[in-house]
């Protein structure tokens, strides 16, 4: 059980790594999208975390300068196109029951402002954690009478990025005590085991080596105040579950499922790391 | 089996290395389009600013743009994509500078070059080198 | 038509005459260029948007040829003169002989 094979990884990229470090990202910078919305991109870390991380910091920090500009403009940002269009969903009337979202919750602002700042949670009517995908697609089984929607799919993330932008700039505030509490810690275990070939754990890269690099890849605190988040990689918008199950891919082992359990439990766990960073999503990350 | 990770940075900085230079088919890719946009004239350097990332976060979506005041025309190329052509600007007598903004796609570490036709009939040039990565761990 | 395709654009509402004003357009277009393949191991046919042309009143702003090289959600930002009040019209030209249109009025104070 050791880390020297990443730390073997990074010094080699060392060279690199000065002049990627140096050149393209600035830490410092401060995000303020539209020159309205001030985004608080570095935070005291949570009391929970017991010194694990010396201040936390949203992934938009540890991107290129080019790729931070992307955010800071609502024009300029891919991902809210892709929520632009979860606007007219909000708006048309689905299901047997032939009701629209905004028949209940009035227009998105109105509706769902700070909604993002306090998913995942305990949903007391239901007697289980809930991601806000979760809670969509109760609505709309249960309540519109239309089908789920697909966890990851383009209709459903659309949506949870729209739902995101409303409450950006408010700081993440999951609840880890309480009902919550069994799943938070459930999510705290996964996040420190190791698995796969690699033998990696979420802390190996995201808590021990966040600012190093693995092989090209900066590697962030691994936050979500940002999902779903646009990524260049895949030019499109990603889920919190969809970026879980490819990073537990890449430790070459088999992942959980999505919208299961045991992300439902690590989406907890994680958001709880970045509570105090403001909502950001979507986000534009690498 | 035997696969040190030594072994496997060793590989893959030679595998890196070796895709930093264009193939010869894409040199001759490059040097026909060129052509057939200068009509083999004389290309000089000067008057013409390209601006690109130094270090380009993802390969897909790189910010590019490009200035030549007094420019009709201003053909971009990626000196190693799988085909050199990005994009032809041509500047209508409505255009408030002859400059464009984009973002482009490039397959690895590679010279993207701009070359303007003035409004004079002459042609100028620049090139910047992008370094592109491949990733670690993209998940 | 290719799905889900749809622009905006960034124009200011007015302008001084004569003055020139910044434009920013997008295009949300997968931009399929004809490298990729499939599960099976087949190329995915190329499919872009191939050509963007920008007018005001009749006359020529720019005029760009696309090549796959143009990233997903095709996006454009230049300067444009705007002589008096009037239409910017912006035409996107998609593989398919899909033709994407977008006018947005500009008034001189």
């Amino acid at each position: 059980m050791n880390t020297a094979p990443i730390r073997l990884t990074t010094s080699f990229s060392a060279g690199l790594a000065i002049l990627a470090g140096a050149a393209a990202a600035d830490p410092d910078a401060e995000l303020v999208i539209n020159d309205e919305i001030q985004i608080i991109t570095r935070a005291e870390a949570p009391a929970h975390l017991e010194g694990a991380l010396p201040e936390i910091r949203s992934g938009w920090t540890f991107r290129t300068r080019e790729t931070q500009a992307l955010q800071m403009d609502d024009f300029e940002n891919p991902g809210l196109s892709a929520a632009e269009m979860a606007i007219e969903t909000w708006e048309t009337a689905e299901g047997s029951a032939g009701k629209s979202c905004a028949d209940c919750h009035g227009t998105v602002e109105e509706g769902m402002r700070g909604v993002r700042a306090v998913y995942p949670k305990w949903v007391e009517s239901a007697g289980e954690v809930r991601t806000i995908e979760m809670q969509i697609n109760d609505c709309r089984t249960n309540r519109m009478g239309a089908e789920e929607w697909k966890y990851i799919g383009s209709d459903m993330v659309n949506m949870t990025a729209l739902i995101a932008s409303v409450s950006r700039g408010l700081p993440m505030n999951v609840a880890i005590d309480g009902p919550a509490r069994e799943m938070w810690e459930k999510g705290k275990e996964i996040y420190y085991t190791r698995v796969g070939q690699l033998d990696l754990s979420c802390a190996s890269c995201h808590e021990e080596n966040y600012d190093n690099y693995i092989r090209a890849d900066h590697l962030s605190m691994g936050m979500t105040n940002g999902f779903p988040t646009y990524r260049l990689k895949n030019t499109r918008l990603i889920a919190v579950h969809d970026r879980f199950k490819g990073c537990m891919r890449d430790t070459r082992g088999v992942p959980f499922d999505i919208g299961l359990p045991e992300f439902v439990a690590l989406e907890l766990y994680v958001a709880s790391r970045g509570n105090g960073l403001s909502v950001e999503g979507p986000a534009v990350r690498n | 089996m035997e696969f040190t990770r030594r072994g496997a940075i060793a590989i893959s900085a030679g595998f890196a290395a070796a895709l930093m230079l264009p193939t010869r088919a894409a040199r001759a890719a490059i040097d026909e389009q060129i052509a057939a946009f200068t009509g083999g004239a004389e290309v000089g350097s000067g008057g013409i600013t390209l601006t690109t990332p130094e270090i380009a976060e993802n390969g897909n979506t790189v910010p590019i743009e490009v200035d030549a005041p007094g420019a009709e025309e201003i053909l971009v190329l990626a000196s190693n994509n799988p085909t050199p052509e990005v994009a032809t600007f041509r500047f209508g007598p409505l255009a408030g500078k002859q400059k464009a903004a984009t973002r482009v796609r490039l397959a690895g570490t590679q010279d993207v070059i701009a070359i303007a036709r003035m409004g004079d009939g002459s042609f100028v040039q620049a090139a910047n080198e992008v370094k592109v990565t491949i990733g670690g761990c993209g998940g | 038509m290719a799905q889900d395709v749809k622009p905006r654009v960034r124009v200011p509402k007015t302008a001084s005459a004569g003055g020139s004003v910044t434009i920013k357009t997008l295009i949300s277009h997968r931009m399929e260029s004809g490298q990729r393949k499939d599960s099976d191991g087949n190329l995915i046919p190329r499919s872009i948007i191939n050509r963007f042309t920008v007018e005001f009143n009749g006359q020529n702003v720019i005029d760009v040829d696309l090549a796959p090289a143009i990233s997903t959600n095709p996006y454009f930002e230049f300067e444009a003169i705007v002589p008096e009040t009037g239409d910017m019209k912006f035409t996107w030209y998609d593989d398919d002989g899909s033709v994407y249109e977008d006018v947005q009025s500009i008034t001189v104070a």
